[in-house]
């Protein structure tokens, strides 16, 4: 029964394993130029945390195996250097190992959210609400006019509640239920909620941020390869949650121009 | 210390009438089994919640037969709404993290078992305890009647984030009177166990019998003693932050409603309030909460691996101290949940190396534990497999607390099946593997009768192997952006792992089918099992030590006993075996005495 038990933890152990080693389910390729930090980031303690987690269970698997077939007359051993052993291994392998996991991690952290946005980076606005998400361009004139909370009417279509009769700098805004932006250059994403917490995430983007009712939260990043993808709400917000989600499109310079002049044709 | 003066306030005599010897009782045995019998019903009714949900995640359209009459707004049909869905999503964690892993290894055997191992009557304060039972169940009839209103329970989560439970009906179905029942029923259980805590704390530190001094505490005193310190700071914080969500509710205040919200194109009457202070609040707590499930079953591991390795532990005092560190650093970790919460981004930082260094206590208890099966003599039998189970578990769900300790990775792992499985994996299962290894140890003493092993041992390889084919595929799931708390995968990128989830669903059920071999097992043993000898794990302590099996109602009879040695004196040479009993004054030649 030992024995069988030392093999199962074993077999357990390898096979759950292999699907990480083969990458059999990897999130989507990361098209940021920031990702790739976190994604390295990911390998490092993929590999730290497997070999810890490989070596702990075949350890746990061997003692199983040997120390569970003994005779009567044996006697009680003790672990080379006893429980001090475990305390310096404790301290020195684990220790060094998360200090520097977490020490380096700093890095991919920093590049997300230390480093201000460009000052030239693209300001496109994103609202979330129950269950969809939209954005906001400034138009020419570069600024986003004031959002009246009180005048959001989902009927008239009027998602950030602008008044364009009184406010000038409203007048020329570009809102879309679907999010473009142009390739290689720096977006400033200005986030606020109209309703409860959502979340902005773009696993493509590797880009995860929570909308906090009352808080105007911003981030920044650059894209850098052309194509669709999904932006998703990892926030539960209601029983629509599962499908609040919109596309992300990745644009070269002279289609993002285009698109952006169709958008404010039809406004 | 021993002091005649405590043992007075406890005293108490055996009840006559069926009412207080069975209901209303004052003995802590009783009041543990209680609990035992609250977590049994809890657990099952969880896990049926988490095979609907399975069902449904792996196949969304599937008519359930019989669902409607679960709920006709919430299954027409048969066939589960996406509200439905998160209802029941919300009612299995709560019902599981409150009901079963708090109530179960802490309450039931903490109750049962911590008066007798140190030595003593009864706990200080019976009627509190009797209390604390009774507003725990309270606190689950109410949590359970929210199924009954119109529109359903909470579909909030366990977590129940503002302002999305603070804002009420409009926010959608559940979101009124649910979160209102689902905010009375968790601040009823807080009281319940600070009732509790504070009946262990003073039991733990006024009630221990002549020579019981605080190292010679067994493992899982120690454990139960730590998680009550816990508790009560944790608790302490949960029921006030539940009453200011019922204000929010009742009372027009905005506690955790930040002004200007619109729903269904309407201006919400609500301003100034916080979202970031619910979270603070419910982690505060909510963190604590993980090592509240986990440390009492780690004292349970402990006091079961060491009678099976028939050896003391590598450590006494380092284990102890180790348990010390988690409850101390649960404190300053708690912010680790929030890393992309829109918290300053420098407290991410500050919260992620008190979370790294958390990993340092915990790997040094798991090497013990390691250190300690090396050498010995190994016996193998249904708690000792639990109890094993257990550290294979831990670990397993333990390095998955590497990533999600740091920021950097979390943007990508946040919120999705990675979270899921880590937590399972590490509090859920690993707990429950202490539930059922202290629930085949102790069987014998709290009822006089053996369980059946073959049946044990059954039950152990289906639920081990089930339980690693369930949770391990979560970290898959998570680490390919598999968001949680999804009731369908419309996503492009997720939906090529709907595959997955079925597999998932299938070992859910041939899991859960396996509980009810446990479930016979249990009842089966309880009338009909093979007498059982007062210790027949040829183990210790001083709940081995009782005149009769079951104990009399205060336990140790006429003299209360004194302890004369460590609690894990196995590998001596003694007039009965490889063991000294902390209560038997024989003199032997000890391994390890660290007292």
């Amino acid at each position: 029964m030992a024995k069988f038990f030392a093999i199962t933890i074993i077999v357990i152990a390898i096979a759950s394993a292999i699907p990480i080693v083969r990458h059999t389910w990897d999130p989507p390729a990361n098209i940021s130029t920031h990702g790739g930090l976190i994604d390295e980031q990911t390998s490092e303690t993929m590999a730290e945390a497997g070999i810890s987690f490989l070596i702990s269970q075949i350890l746990l698997a061997l003692f199983i195996w040997k120390f569970s077939s003994f005779r009567p007359g044996d006697k009680i051993k003790t672990f080379p250097g006893g429980a001090k052993t475990m305390v310096w291994a404790g301290f020195l392998l684990v220790g060094t190992e998360v200090l520097a996991l977490g020490i380096f991690g700093v890095k991919a952290w920093a590049d997300v959210y230390f480093i201000p946005p460009a000052v030239d980076a693209i300001p496109v606005q994103v609202q979330a609400g129950q269950f969809a998400f939209y954005f906001r361009y400034p138009g020419p004139d570069g600024k986003f006019g004031p959002a009246h909370p009180e005048l959001i009417n989902e009927g008239t279509q009027n998602f950030f509640g602008l008044d364009t009769d009184h406010d000038a700098d409203s007048k020329d805004d570009i809102v879309t239920a679907e999010m473009a932006i142009p390739i290689n250059k720096e977006i400033h994403l200005l986030m606020h909620t109209k309703d409860l917490g959502h979340s902005f995430y773009v696993p493509a983007l590797r880009v995860h941020q929570d909308f906090v009712p009352g808080l105007d939260l911003s981030l920044h990043f650059t894209a850098t390869k052309v194509g669709k993808y999904e932006i998703v709400c990892s926030q539960l917000c209601g029983l629509g949650h599962y499908n609040m989600k919109a596309y992300l499109e990745v644009m070269s310079q002279e289609d993002y121009d285009s698109w952006l002049k169709k958008q404010a044709a039809l406004q | 210390m021993h002091d005649m003066s405590s043992h007075e306030v406890q005293h108490h005599a055996p009840p006559t009438s069926f009412i207080r010897t069975h209901v209303f009782s004052l003995d802590h045995k009783v009041i543990g089994k209680q609990y035992y019998g609250l977590a049994l019903l809890a657990v099952f009714i969880g896990m049926f919640l988490s095979w609907l949900m399975r069902l449904h995640l792996g196949w969304t359209n599937l008519a359930i037969p019989g669902l409607h009459f679960l709920s006709a707004n919430g299954a027409p049909g048969n066939v589960m709404t996406p509200e439905y869905y998160l209802q029941l999503m919300t009612m299995h964690g709560t019902i599981m993290v409150f009901f079963v892993l708090t109530t179960a290894p802490f309450a039931a055997f903490g109750n049962y078992f911590l008066p007798i191992q140190v030595g003593a009557e009864d706990m200080p304060f019976p009627h509190f305890n009797m209390m604390s039972f009774w507003v725990t169940f309270a606190g689950f009839l109410v949590l359970m009647s929210s199924f009954f209103t119109s529109d359903g329970p909470t579909l909030g989560g366990w977590t129940q984030y503002a302002p999305l439970s603070a804002i009420g009906a409009v926010a959608g179905p559940g979101q009124g009177l649910g979160v209102v029942l689902w905010a009375c029923s968790i601040g009823l259980f807080c009281v319940g166990q600070l009732l509790g805590s504070l009946n262990f704390i003073t039991t733990t530190l006024d009630m221990r019998t002549k020579g019981m001094s605080m190292w010679r505490l067994p493992l899982t005193v120690w454990g139960w003693f730590i998680t009550s310190v816990m508790g009560l700071t944790a608790f302490a914080v949960l029921m006030p932050a539940c009453i200011l969500l019922i204000l929010d509710h009742v009372a027009g205040t905005s506690f955790f409603v930040a002004s200007n919200l619109v729903l269904n194109d309407q201006l919400q009457p609500h301003s100034g309030g916080s979202t970031l202070l619910w979270q603070h609040l419910f982690w505060f707590f909510g963190h604590p909460e993980v090592y509240i499930a986990i440390v009492p079953g780690m004292g349970i591991v402990s006091h079961v691996l060491l009678a099976n390795l028939r050896r003391p532990l590598l450590s006494h005092r380092v284990l102890i101290y180790s348990m010390g560190a988690l409850a101390v650093l649960s404190y300053m970790v708690y912010g680790h949940h929030m890393f992309v919460s829109g918290m300053n981004p420098v407290s991410s930082l500050a919260f992620s190396f008190p979370t790294l260094i958390i990993t340092i206590p915990s790997t040094i208890i798991v090497l013990i534990w390691m250190g300690s099966i090396y050498g010995s003599k190994l016996r193998i039998n249904t708690p000792s497999l639990f109890a094993l189970g257990f550290v294979s578990m831990f670990i397993s769900g333990g390095v998955s607390g590497f990533f999600l300790a740091q920021p950097s990775i979390d943007i990508m792992l946040h919120a999705t099946y990675f979270v899921v499985g880590h937590f399972h994996l590490v509090m859920a299962v690993a707990a429950i593997f202490g539930i059922f290894a202290g629930t085949y140890f102790w069987f014998p003493k709290m009822f006089g009768r053996m369980m059946n092993d073959t049946l044990g041992k059954v039950h152990f390889w289906l639920t081990f192997v089930g339980a690693y084919c369930i949770f391990m595929p979560f970290h898959y799931l998570g680490i390919a952006g598999n968001v949680r708390r999804y009731q369908a995968f419309v996503d492009d990128y997720i939906q090529p792992l709907i595959p997955l989830h079925r597999f998932i669903t299938v070992a859910a059920i041939l899991t859960g089918l396996a509980q009810f071999i446990f479930l016979y097992n249990l009842i089966h043993s309880r009338f009909w099992g093979k007498p059982a000898t007062d210790n027949p794990w040829e183990a210790t302590s001083l709940e081995w030590s009782t005149p009769t099996t079951p104990p009399p109602h205060n336990n140790f009879g006429d003299k209360l006993p004194e302890v004369f040695h460590d609690p894990y004196q196995y590998g001596v040479e003694s007039s009965v075996g490889d063991y000294v009993m902390q209560a038997s004054p024989e003199k032997v030649k000890t391994v390890n005495e660290e007292a």
